[in-house]
C-alpha cells in the first residue's frame, strides 16, 4: 500500500480570477486526492493528501497545462504532517490576510464560449452585453482591492439570481467563482442616452437605438471596459468630419473597430501571423497596420468591402483597427455591419472619461447620444497600441489588456521600487522580487484628473501587488510633475537620467543586464549637463550609463514653441547648417517674425538640444512644410509617410559628418539638412508645400531616412567597437518610425551587431517608469 | 509600513503620500544655482531650509511679503525689504530706480499698511557713470514723492570693477495699517473671487526685449507703479478683501501657487478671462514663455467675497491702474492645495509651482 503524504503547494503569477481553483479542483478529484485549494494574497495555496506520485502528477500539470489566462511564474511544494480535513476535495473561501503578491489579471476579449452563448436565442444570455466566465472579462477596471473577489470589485453592487449564483459556486462550471458573473435578469444593463444624461432606452431597445443612431451618421459616447468610446460609422465622411470638428483634434488618427478578421483584411495589409496573432489576441489592442492599396478585395459575403473616410487617418498610409473586445462591441458590430470609428471619449488631449457623470459633462456636448451601462469602472484604461509591420509587432502604448501583467525582471530586486514614469504619455511601475508591474497608461500629468489617475494609480498599484516601496525612482527633469511628487515622498529618491531609463527598459524587454550601446533618439529628456538630450549614444546597463555619443547640439529657439511649430526648428538647423541668411529665408516661408527666432538662436537663455526628434521636426518642416503640428510627433509621422513612396534603397544618402569631440562622437548631420534644403529649392521654386504625390519630395524624405538611419548605425558600429560591445538597443520614440528602424538596424546587421528592439515595452516615453524601476531595484 | 490587510495597507500609502504634500520642500543643494533666485520652488527650499531655519521666529514663519508688527502702543506696522538686481538698468516704463520704490511700497500695501518711510541701500561697481546713478536716484525720488513715502536714511558701498553689475539697490520699507485692518489667507473661502487690476507679464517681457539681443520690434512698456491709491479705494469699496498679493517675480502662476497652499484651497483659473496685452502674448508665444509665470511689477491680485466682486471691480476700474481690471477666477474645495487653469478647450490644467526657471518639459 503506498504511503499517504500531504503537501502543500504554493503557486504565484496570474492564478486569480482565471478559473485557476476549479482547474485544481478537477484534477485533484480525478486523481483522488483529498485536501482543500484557496486564493489568498500571495496567489493560491493548495494542500493535498494523497500518495506521492498523485500528488507530483498533480503538479505537473499544474505546470503544463494551465488553464488559458493563467501564468504561473512559480510553483513551490512542502511537506505537512497528514489530517483527516477535509473529507474529500473542497475549494475554500479566499483569505483576506498575508501580503497581497498575487498578480491581479487583465481585461480579456469575449471568449468563443460566451460568443456562442450570446449568439444562441435559447440561451439565456442571447444578446446580453455583459457575458463573461472564468475565461473572459473585464479585471483590472473592475478591482477594487486584493485579494480579486465579487465584493472587491465594480460588481459588487450586483447580487447574483440563483442560477448565476449556480454556476458561480460548481467547480465543474466554467463561471466558478468568476467574479463579474451575470445575466440579463440579475446583472449590469445598457442604457441609452440624450446628451444630457437623460434615459431614452435599456437593455435591447437601448443597443438598438444606438445602431440606428449610429446607422444615420450620429456620434455616440459609448462606455465599454476600461473607458468611454466616441463612436462614429466609419464609412460616412460628414459624419467622421463632425467627430474631428467636435472632438477639436484636427489630424491625429482616429483607431477603427471592425467586426472580424475578415473585414480588418479587407482594410489593411496583416497577412502576417503576427499582425493576426496581436490583433485577435484576447488583449485586443489597436493594431496599426499599413493600408490596403488599390483594388480593395471582396469580403468573403460576397459584399463590397467598405470605404474608410478620409478623415479617418488624414493623408495617412496607415490604419488603426481593433476587433471587438467585450460583448457589447460584439453586439454593436454584428448589428452595424460596418467599420466604426472608436476613438476615446475626450475632448481633444483630455483623458477618457470614465464615469458616467464625467461623460455627460465632458462628452456630453460632443454627442447626440449616450450608450451607457450602470457596471461601473474602477481604473480608467485606454486601448492599447501595436504597430505591425515587416512581421514584427511592438506594442507602442501598453494598457489594456496588458496593464497590469507582470513582467520578469532579468535580475533579483534589491529593494522594493516605486517609479513615477515621465511627464508625457505617463505610466508608474512598481518592482518587487523577480517582477516589475507597469500601470496602465496614464496621460498627460498637467491634466488635472490625469494626475490624479496618476495619484491613485500610485497607491493602487502598491496595494494590489503588495508592494512597500523602499525607495522611489524618478526622472531627472525637475520640472516633470511626476519628479515633484516623487522628491516629496518621504523615501529615499533617485533620480534617472531619462536617456538611461529608456535603454534600460530595452533591456528589460530583452531579459539582459550585460552592457549594451544604446542608442536613445527622442523629443527631448534633461541631462545632467542641463541641456535637453533626444539623440543618444550611452554605453549602458542597469547600474550606469556613460554618454559616449550625441547629436550636434543645436539651439532650441523658442523652447515649447520649437516642439509646436516645426519650421523653428527648421530654421535652427538651416542656421546650423547654411548660416544666418539661409535661416532667415527659410523662416519667412512660414512666418513673420522669422527673424526674432534666428536672434533667439543666440539669445543666452535658449537651450540647446541634441535630440532627434527635433531633427526630423526640422526635415519635415522643410520638405512637408507643416508649420504647426496639433499632436506630438506629427511631422515625424508625415515625413515617414511621405518616404514610403519610395522603396528603401531607392534614395541617395547624403553625408552626415562624424567627429571626435574629447572622446566623444558627435554627429552632425549638418551636410545632410544642406543638402535638404538645396533638393527642397530646386524642386519647388515657389510652391509652398508639397503632397505625397510629389515623387521627388518622396525621394527627398527616403534620402533623410537612409542618410540618418546609415550615419546612426555607423557611429553606433564604431562606438560599440571602441567599447568592447557586441550588441545595440535601439530604444526612444524616434524609433517607432519603422523605415528609420529597418535602415539603423540593417546597417547594424550588416556589421556583427545583435539588434534589440522593443516588443513588449514600448521604445516612447511610456516604457520610462519600467527602466527606471529596473535599474532603482538592480541597485548600485 | 505594517498594515497587514490590503485596505490598511492602502490607507498607510495613502496617507504617507498625505504627509509628503505637508512637508516642505527637501534641501539638498551644495552650491546656490539661478534656480534659487527665479522664486520658484527651489527658492522656497533656500529660504526655508537656510534662512528660516537659523533665524526662526513667530513672524519670519509666516513667510509673507512683510512682517506684520504690534507696537507696544498697539498699533500694527509692516516691515519688508527687497533687493533690485534688475538688467538693463532702465527699460521701456521705468528704471531700476522706479523698481526699488514701487517693489518695496507695494509689498507694504498689499498688506493693507499705509507706506510711511524707506531706506535705500546701494552696492556700486567701481567705474559706474555718475550721471546714470543720478537718473536713477532721481527715478526714486519721483517715484516715492508719487508714493507719498520718504526715504530717510541710506547706506553706499562701492565694490571692484566685476564684482557687482553696475548697481544694486536694497530698500526697506515701513508702513503703518490703519485699525481694523485684517487681511489674511486664513480669511479666504470656498466662492470667493480672484481678481487682478491690469494685464499681466508687461514688466517680465518689456525687461526681456529691452536687453535688445531679440529682433523684435514690439513696444512693450513695463507696468511699475505704485499701487497705494489703488488698494485705498478697493479696500474702501470692498471691505470683504480678504487678501492681496502684487504678482512680481513668477508671476501670477506662483503667487497663485502661495494661496492655495497657504489656503489649502483650489485656486481655479479661466484662461479666456486672463488680461494680457497682445503685444506681449505676442512675445512670450515667440519665446515659448508661459506669460502666468513673467514677473509684473504694478498690478495687484485680491481675493474678495463673491457679493462684493462687482463693486470691488468698479472701484478697481475707477483708477488708472485699475483700467483693465477684471475677475480671473474662484476659489474652491477640490481639488486641494492646487492652481488649475480652466483651458479655452474645456480641459482643466494643472498650474504648478516651478522649481527653476521653465525648460521644456514636453517631449
Amino acid at each position: 500500500m503506498a504511503v499517504v503524504e500531504r503537501r502543500r503547494v504554493r503557486v504565484t503569477g496570474t492564478v486569480q480570477g482565471v478559473g485557476f481553483r476549479p482547474f485544481v479542483y478537477r484534477i485533484a478529484v480525478a486523481l483522488g486526492l483529498s485536501g482543500y485549494v484557496r486564493n489568498d494574497s500571495a496567489g493560491v495555496l493548495i494542500e493535498v493528501q494523497g500518495c506521492a506520485e498523485e500528488i507530483a502528477e498533480l503538479c505537473r500539470q499544474l505546470i503544463d497545462s494551465p488553464p488559458p489566462l493563467a501564468r504561473v511564474t512559480e510553483l513551490a511544494t512542502t511537506q505537512v504532517p497528514p489530517s483527516t480535513w477535509p473529507d474529500g476535495f473542497i475549494i475554500l473561501d479566499s483569505d483576506e490576510a498575508g501580503a497581497p503578491d498575487a498578480a491581479v489579471s487583465v481585461d480579456t476579449a469575449t471568449c468563443a464560449d460566451c460568443l456562442i452563448e450570446i449568439d444562441d436565442p435559447a440561451n439565456r444570455r442571447f444578446g446580453y452585453a455583459f457575458t463573461n466566465c472564468t475565461n473572459c472579462g473585464p479585471r483590472y477596471t473592475i478591482v477594487v482591492a486584493v485579494p480579486y473577489d465579487r465584493p472587491a470589485t465594480t460588481m459588487a453592487g450586483f447580487t447574483m439570481c440563483r442560477a448565476c449564483q449556480r454556476e458561480y459556486d460548481d467547480p465543474a462550471d466554467r463561471r466558478f467563482h468568476a467574479q463579474p458573473n451575470a445575466c440579463p435578469s440579475c446583472g449590469p444593463s445598457l442604457t441609452y442616452c440624450d446628451p444630457s444624461g437623460a434615459a431614452l432606452a435599456h437593455r435591447t431597445d437601448a443597443l438598438d437605438a444606438s445602431v440606428a443612431a449610429l446607422a444615420a451618421g450620429a456620434i455616440l459616447a459609448v462606455k465599454g471596459v476600461g473607458g468611454f468610446h466616441l463612436a462614429v460609422d466609419a464609412t460616412q465622411p460628414r459624419a467622421v468630419s463632425e467627430l474631428r470638428r467636435r472632438k477639436a483634434r484636427d489630424d491625429k488618427p482616429f483607431a477603427v473597430m471592425v467586426a472580424d478578421m475578415t473585414m480588418a483584411r479587407a482594410l489593411v495589409q496583416i497577412e502576417d501571423k503576427a499582425a493576426q496573432t496581436v490583433l485577435s489576441s484576447p488583449a485586443r489592442p489597436i493594431v496599426i497596420a499599413p493600408r490596403r492599396v488599390g483594388e480593395a478585395p471582396i469580403t468573403s459575403g460576397g459584399a463590397p468591402s467598405p470605404i474608410i473616410a478620409p478623415a479617418v487617418a488624414p493623408g495617412l498610409p496607415e490604419l488603426g483597427l481593433m476587433l471587438p473586445y467585450s460583448p457589447l462591441h460584439h453586439l454593436l458590430l454584428a448589428r452595424m455591419r460596418r467599420p466604426i470609428v472608436m476613438t476615446s471619449g475626450n475632448l481633444s488631449d483630455d483623458p477618457i472619461a470614465y464615469t458616467d457623470d464625467d461623460a455627460i459633462a465632458r462628452l456630453g456636448p460632443l454627442v447626440d447620444g449616450i450608450l451607457t451601462h450602470d457596471r461601473p469602472i474602477h481604473i480608467r484604461c485606454d486601448d492599447s497600441v501595436v504597430r505591425a509591420s515587416g512581421g514584427c509587432t511592438q506594442v507602442l502604448r501598453r494598457s489594456r489588456g496588458f496593464a497590469p501583467e507582470p513582467m520578469r525582471l532579468p535580475f533579483d530586486a534589491r529593494r522594493q521600487v516605486l517609479a513615477v514614469g515621465a511627464e508625457l504619455k505617463n505610466t508608474v511601475s512598481v518592482a518587487k522580487g523577480r517582477s516589475v508591474v507597469a500601470s496602465h497608461h496614464i496621460g498627460d500629468l498637467e491634466h488635472l484628473s490625469t494626475y490624479q489617475s496618476f495619484e491613485e494609480a500610485l497607491r493602487h498599484l502598491c496595494a494590489l501587488f503588495g508592494v512597500v516601496p523602499e525607495i522611489v525612482a524618478h526622472d531627472l527633469h525637475p520640472e516633470y510633475l511626476s519628479t515633484k511628487l516623487a522628491v516629496e515622498l518621504d523615501l529615499p529618491a533617485r533620480a534617472i537620467q531619462h536617456h538611461h531609463a529608456h535603454v534600460a527598459s530595452c533591456l528589460v524587454d530583452h531579459q539582459r543586464t550585460e552592457p549594451v550601446l544604446g542608442v536613445a533618439f527622442d523629443g527631448l529628456g534633461l541631462g545632467p549637463d542641463g541641456t535637453l538630450w533626444g539623440g543618444e549614444f550611452l554605453v549602458a546597463d542597469l547600474s550606469g550609463f556613460e554618454r559616449v555619443g550625441h547629436l550636434a547640439p543645436v539651439p532650441l529657439p523658442g523652447g515649447t514653441a520649437a516642439i509646436r511649430e516645426p519650421w523653428r526648428m527648421a530654421v535652427s538647423w538651416a542656421n546650423h547648417s547654411s548660416g544666418r541668411d539661409a535661416a532667415r529665408a527659410l523662416g519667412a516661408r512660414f512666418d513673420h517674425r522669422a527673424d526674432a527666432v534666428v536672434s533667439l538662436l543666440a539669445a543666452a537663455s535658449t537651450p540647446q538640444t541634441t535630440s532627434v526628434g527635433r531633427l526630423f521636426d526640422a526635415v519635415s518642416a522643410v520638405i512637408v512644410g507643416r508649420r504647426q503640428v496639433s499632436y506630438e510627433g506629427q511631422a515625424a509621422i508625415e515625413l515617414e509617410a511621405l518616404a514610403r513612396a519610395t522603396p528603401i534603397g531607392q534614395a541617395p544618402a547624403y553625408p552626415v559628418d562624424l567627429g571626435w569631440v574629447g572622446g566623444t562622437l558627435v554627429v552632425d548631420p549638418g551636410p545632410l539638412v544642406a543638402a535638404v534644403l538645396a533638393g527642397r529649392a530646386s524642386m519647388t521654386a515657389g510652391r509652398a508645400s508639397m503632397t505625397a504625390d510629389d515623387p521627388a519630395a518622396s525621394v527627398l524624405a527616403a534620402a533623410f531616412h537612409e542618410s540618418i538611419g546609415r550615419a546612426t548605425a555607423q557611429a553606433a558600429a564604431s562606438l560599440a567597437r571602441a567599447h568592447g560591445l557586441d550588441t545595440v538597443a535601439l530604444t526612444g520614440g524616434v524609433f517607432q518610425n519603422a523605415r528609420l528602424t529597418e535602415v539603423v538596424a540593417a546597417g547594424l546587421t550588416s556589421e556583427g551587431l545583435s539588434v534589440l528592439l522593443h516588443r513588449h515595452v514600448p521604445p516612447n516615453d511610456g516604457g520610462i517608469s519600467i527602466g527606471q524601476a529596473a535599474i532603482a531595484a538592480y541597485g548600485d | 509600513m505594517s498594515g497587514t490587510t490590503p485596505g490598511e495597507r492602502e490607507a498607510a500609502v495613502l496617507e504617507r503620500i498625505e504627509v509628503f504634500r505637508r512637508r516642505r520642500s527637501r534641501f539638498t543643494d551644495d552650491v546656490v544655482t539661478l534656480a534659487h533666485g527665479a522664486g520658484g520652488k527651489a527658492s522656497n527650499a533656500l529660504i526655508e531650509a537656510v534662512f528660516v531655519e537659523a533665524f526662526a521666529n513667530d513672524t519670519l514663519i509666516a513667510q509673507d511679503d512683510g512682517a506684520c508688527l504690534v507696537l507696544p502702543s498697539g498699533e500694527h506696522l509692516v516691515f519688508t525689504t527687497d533687493s533690485f538686481v534688475v538688467k538693463p538698468l532702465r527699460f521701456p516704463g521705468g528704471s531700476i530706480g522706479h523698481l526699488a520704490v514701487h517693489g518695496t511700497v507695494n509689498d507694504l500695501v498689499v498688506m493693507g499698511a499705509r507706506p510711511a518711510w524707506l531706506s535705500a541701500a546701494f552696492v556700486l561697481e567701481e567705474g559706474f557713470a555718475v550721471d546714470e546713478l543720478r537718473a536713477i536716484v532721481a527715478d526714486m525720488a519721483t517715484a516715492a514723492t508719487a508714493a507719498g513715502v520718504k526715504i530717510v536714511t541710506g547706506d553706499t558701498k562701492v565694490v571692484n570693477r566685476g564684482a557687482a553689475d553696475g548697481l544694486y539697490v536694497t530698500t526697506t520699507g515701513i508702513g503703518l495699517v490703519p485699525a481694523g485692518r485684517d487681511l489674511g489667507t486664513e480669511h479666504i473661502r470656498p466662492g470667493d473671487c480672484i481678481l487682478i487690476s491690469g494685464t499681466i507679464a508687461d514688466h517680465g517681457m518689456a525687461v526681456m526685449l529691452a536687453r535688445g539681443d531679440l529682433a523684435l520690434e514690439a513696444e512693450l512698456r513695463s507696468d511699475t507703479a505704485p499701487l497705494g491709491e489703488l488698494v485705498e479705494l478697493l479696500l474702501e469699496a470692498a471691505p470683504s478683501v480678504r487678501w492681496m498679493r502684487d504678482p512680481t517675480r513668477g508671476g501670477l502662476g506662483t503667487v497663485c501657487n502661495e494661496l492655495a497652499k497657504a489656503t489649502n484651497l483650489a485656486v481655479v483659473l479661466d484662461e479666456s478671462l486672463l488680461p494680457i496685452d497682445p503685444a506681449v502674448n505676442g512675445a512670450c508665444d515667440l519665446l515659448g514663455i508661459d506669460p502666468l509665470y513673467v514677473a509684473n511689477e504694478g498690478k495687484l491680485v485680491a481675493v474678495v467675497a463673491a457679493e462684493e466682486a462687482d463693486v470691488a471691480l468698479a472701484a478697481l476700474r475707477g483708477h488708472p491702474l485699475g483700467a483693465d481690471a477684471t475677475r480671473i477666477g474662484e476659489i474652491r474645495d477640490d481639488p486641494p492645495s492646487v492652481v488649475v487653469l480652466l483651458t479655452s478647450f474645456g480641459g482643466t490644467r494643472i498650474v504648478d509651482m516651478l522649481v527653476g526657471d521653465p525648460l521644456p518639459r514636453i517631449c
